[in-house]
């Protein structure tokens, strides 16, 4: 078999900018990078010698599409650090907003973004030719995962509303009560969500991976999304603080992202596939037997099946968000008070592509004296470049088009968000 | 039949968030894409049409000597570009490098310092090349996305006022956060778009929209020294989204040391 290479210089349908290269030599895979050009933008930097308050707003504008998950990340370890716990409603309108950006983020790359590659769609638009009601199905999710965010952040992208100790003003129970209809019609269409994913054809393509997610403790047994203890299927166990004793970062100089890896064995999986696995029996009975009947019934270890997860958990964020909104009640103040005070703070929650850690350290007068973030793109970069490998392996017979197609296809599995790890694909397959 | 219009959306650093916004029209995304040519949206779209393209509409700022090219390779192909958001407008967050020693950023983030290839500055589109029309906002409004696509397709100016946030606040009826003795709030020198979001939840403003037309930044300084911030407070409050937008960069650096 002759020796090739696969290139593809902007890779289509992820957020933001990075490249794919693939080289094969008699037939088997010697390379496969992922590479990630976004420009650096330096978040860590100038995160020094601002204010605890402003590390919600500024650290948003790393991920337009993911902004709740760093404000999440970052109050969390805010409150850490100062010694400070928001508990009650106040923790259930924190995790109502991360429904909202969960069903948000999920739709789009489930309906907009990775469903063309299983239909054989350029794009979404193309696509809403063949399929109008689907597309419009997805539009119609999406548009309410939204509005969920606009109402409790203040808008859908960089909400406003979000601050160390809670947030600036509260929804009243009217205005909560006002999403009770669409999210009902919602939870029917992930329902149909779930139905239409199953019926997609995938490659067989199991891998033995070490997933990582959060999980709650035994007293609040709950599917994870702002605290937990970071776990994993090959036994890791830790708090959130012990989180730099067994993850490192990797600068390679393919990427400006940093490459993280467990230190004891390397390369590891985070984001849907890695909670539904780690965090089955937290899921509703109800919602289990809807993934069980999709042909989710043990462990899913195929990451194209990683859409059907998507869907379970667009379902499983609408049930919750519809049981948060009937038992709400405002609470007295919108946030605890917060002193500033010296100390290391620590954060992990559940971004909808997987664990985002922030770290802190505080002096006195609440001034941010290091900052360190790690996103979950950067964490499944090695995942993604042995999938590739891997994959392609089994897939050089196809021609070149169709094989950059389902490399494409494999990373948008992973549904990476480039922006965030510049903190990403082109495909490039070359002959040697 | 006419030929719809083509439109390509390019990238420079960003967060994504403005693109977004586009996708983010749901409902009126579809009837867009009736009168526009989606030719270049890898964000969106596998498909790349082959330009020139008659619209571009460009997120993010220029950061890298590969990006600096890029841009003025997109103008000559670009019939008309306009910029969106604060990134592409006025530099963005990544501008607050623009203040320190790049070296030393590069070094804080990244162990191998030599792999990043970076500018010292992180600037806006339009120092680089002619701009059409810039639009403001960390993230862009949607619905002032869609007037300006509107405005261009019907050949006509965009209906954008550049008046201050304070104007959008007291037409809503919100109680004054200044008066009220509230928290610092950014309002009466901040850009309009936003329809008065950070005061209507008790918050105040603090910039994302960039600065107006002529503000007068230091005699709102002036008046919260009296009442008792410090220089360093104000100078972080000056020095967000759209610090290196003049105004906002000259203010921020009155108040240094
Ligand atoms: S202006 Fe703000 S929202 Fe827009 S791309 Fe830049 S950081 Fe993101
Ligand atoms: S910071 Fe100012 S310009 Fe930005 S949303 Fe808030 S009020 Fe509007």
């Amino acid at each position: 078999m002759k020796n090739r290479t696969i290139k593809v210089d902007y890779l289509a349908r992820v957020e933001g900018e990075g490249s794919l290269y693939l080289k094969t030599k008699n037939g088997a895979v010697v390379d496969a990078k992922l590479k990630i050009f976004e420009p650096p933008r330096f978040f860590e930097a100038f995160l020094r010698g601002r204010a605890f308050t402003e590390a919600p707003d500024i650290t948003a504008r790393i991920c337009g599409i993911c902004p709740v998950a760093y404000q999440m990340s970052a109050v969390h370890a805010m409150e850490n650090a100062l010694g400070i716990t928001v508990d009650g409603q106040l923790r259930s309108l924190r995790r109502l907003l991360y429904c909202g950006e969960w069903i948000e983020s999920h739709v789009l790359h489930i309906y907009l973004l990775h469903a063309p590659d299983f239909l054989g769609h350029q794009d979404a638009i193309r696509m809403a030719k063949e399929f109008p009601d689907v597309v419009k199905r997805g539009l119609r999710m999406k548009k309410l995962g939204n509005a969920i965010v606009t109402l409790v952040g203040g808008r859908e992208i960089h909400p406003i509303n979000v601050k160390v100790g809670g947030f600036y003003k509260l929804p009243s129970r009217a205005e909560l009560g006002a999403l009770t209809e669409e999210l009902t019609w919602a939870r029917d269409a992930a329902r149909e969500t779930i139905t239409l994913t199953a019926s997609l054809t995938f490659p067989e393509f199991d891998q033995d991976y070490e997933f990582v997610a959060l999980r709650t403790d035994d007293a609040r047994p709950e599917y994870p999304m702002n605290e937990g203890r970071i776990v994993s299927s090959k036994g890791l166990n830790i708090s959130v603080a012990q989180y730099d004793q067994h993850f490192a970062e990797e600068h390679v100089e393919h990427s400006n992202a940093l490459h993280s890896a467990i230190k004891e064995r390397g390369s590891y999986f985070v984001g849907p596939l890695a909670r539904f696995n780690l965090n089955r029996d937290r899921l509703p009975s109800a919602i289990d037997k809807a993934a069980r009947a999709a042909g989710l019934t043990g462990k899913c270890t195929n990451p194209f099946k990683s859409i059907i997860v998507r869907a379970v958990e667009t379902l499983y964020a609408c049930e919750e968000a519809l049981r948060i909104i009937r038992e709400y009640e405002p609470p007295a103040k919108p946030a605890v008070a917060t002193e500033p005070k010296a100390g290391t703070g620590y954060g992990c929650t559940e971004a909808p592509r997987g664990i985002l850690y922030h770290r802190y350290m505080l002096d006195a007068k609440g001034i941010i004296l290091d900052a360190k973030i790690v996103p979950p793109t950067s964490q499944n970069q090695k995942t993604i470049e042995n999938d590739l490998r891997h994959f392609a392996e089994k897939h050089l017979h196809l021609n070149d088009e169709q094989l950059t197609w389902q490399c494409e296809q494999a990373v948008r599995n992973y549904d990476p968000c480039i922006s965030c790890a510049t903190h990403f694909l082109t495909l490039t397959r070359e002959q040697v | 039949m006419k030929r719809t219009p083509t439109l390509a959306v390019w990238k420079f650093a960003s967060c994504d968030g403005c693109q977004l916004s586009l996708l983010d029209c749901e409902a009126e995304l579809l009837a867009v894409t009736e009168r526009l040519t989606i030719a270049n949206f890898v964000e969106a779209s596998r498909e790349v049409l082959k330009g020139p393209y008659d619209l571009s509409l460009v997120e993010g700022s220029i950061t890298t000597a590969h990006d600096a090219e890029r841009i003025h390779k997109i103008r000559r192909i670009s019939k008309t570009l306009i910029t969106i958001g604060a990134c592409a407008t006025a530099g963005g967050i990544q501008a607050l490098r623009n203040f320190k020693d790049v070296k030393e950023f590069v070094s804080i983030v990244y162990s191998t310092p030599a792999y990043i290839e970076t500018l010292s500055k992180s600037t806006p589109i339009a120092n680089h090349v002619y701009v059409d029309f810039e639009l403001h906002g960390c993230p862009i409004n949607k619905n002032q996305l869609l007037e300006v696509v509107n405005a261009y397709l019907n050949g006509r100016k965009p209906n954008i006022p550049a008046y201050s946030v304070c104007v959008e606040c007291k037409r809503r009826g919100i109680v004054c956060g200044l008066v009220a003795a509230g928290p610092p709030c950014l309002g009466p020198v901040t850009h309009a778009g936003c329809d008065a979001l950070c005061p209507s939840y008790h918050r105040g403003c603090f910039g994302c929209y960039g600065p107006k037309e002529t503000p007068n930044t230091g005699s709102l300084t002036s008046w919260w020294k009296q009442s008792g911030m410090k220089d360093d407070e104000l100078l972080r409050l000056f020095r967000n989204f759209n610090a290196y937008a003049d105004a906002f960069r000259k203010e921020s650096e009155s108040h240094e040391k």
